[in-house]
């Protein structure tokens, strides 16, 4: 795995957190063609992104090849508080994944 | 030595393995995404898209607010956001209606997930773009149109 594929930051304001979230991802949809072979390149993106805090899975976003190249996800939660971490994974359809653990700000 | 290189061997051997059986697909992530809605991502039309994720039958509503340019210049990255002051959303989809395959992302919210979504998608050329959202058993949509100049699908 590439370092750093996924950087996650949370804002709490009040009892609502704010998740901004961007991974490192080429995100093929599999209809592109590479220029200088003119042979497909295989789809390979992002399926799966899961927001866990407290054991509570706050949102789980399924994703097809139509979200940008490198995607950027942001989205907003009630009942967290400053010094909680948050857990976020993504999972791509060839296996990979990664997950980082961010302390709500 | 000779032991240190034998070890060394079999470690890459295995390691090579297990790339194989990846690689192979014995080992898809599919059985690990289950819940993922592999008929509904590939769906060709709107309607089987929604159908696939439990959505179809969408009511208007201009209580859901999307934030998205009017005009594009590049298909590939088009900031979208979608929120909505609606209590009890549990689902949401954005759906970009003249791609390829429509629906491009659903979100499932869970305890004390607020209806707000913001990512950025791509668009093949210029179409309306959908969020679907389900709140309380209801299923309801507003849309805009987004003007694409260069589109982001295919090279």
């Amino acid at each position: 795995m590439a370092k750093k594929s996924l950087k996650v930051k949370a804002k709490a304001k009040g009892s609502a957190v704010t998740v901004k979230a961007l991974i490192s991802h080429p995100m093929e949809t599999g209809l592109r063609k590479d220029k200088k072979t003119g042979k497909i390149i295989p789809a390979h993106f992002v399926q799966e992104v899961t927001a866990v805090h407290n054991g509570n899975n706050v949102l789980t976003a399924n994703w097809s090849g139509a979200i940008s190249k490198n995607p950027y996800l942001s989205f907003k939660f009630d009942g967290g508080k400053k010094g909680d971490t948050l857990k976020v994974s993504w999972a791509d359809n060839k296996g990979g994944g990664d997950s980082v653990e961010a302390k709500i700000k | 030595m000779t032991m240190k290189r034998r070890m060394f061997l079999k470690g890459s051997l295995a390691a090579g393995t297990v790339g194989v059986a990846v690689g192979a697909g014995l080992l898809t992530p599919g059985s690990v995404l289950a819940a993922w809605p592999k008929a509904a991502m590939e769906a060709k039309t709107v309607d089987d898209a929604l159908k696939g994720v439990g959505m179809s039958g969408f009511a208007q509503s201009d209580d859901i607010k999307i934030k998205a340019p009017d005009i594009a210049e590049n298909g590939a990255v088009v900031p979208v956001t979608v929120s909505t002051s609606m209590t009890g959303v549990t689902n949401m989809a954005i759906v970009i209606a003249k791609n390829g395959t429509p629906l491009s992302s659903t979100y499932d919210l869970g305890k004390g997930a607020q209806a707000y979504i913001s990512t950025r998608v791509k668009m093949g050329k210029t179409s309306d773009v959908m969020a679907i959202v389900k709140a309380g058993g209801k299923v309801l949509a507003n849309k805009k149109e987004v003007k694409v100049t260069i589109g982001g699908c295919g090279g």
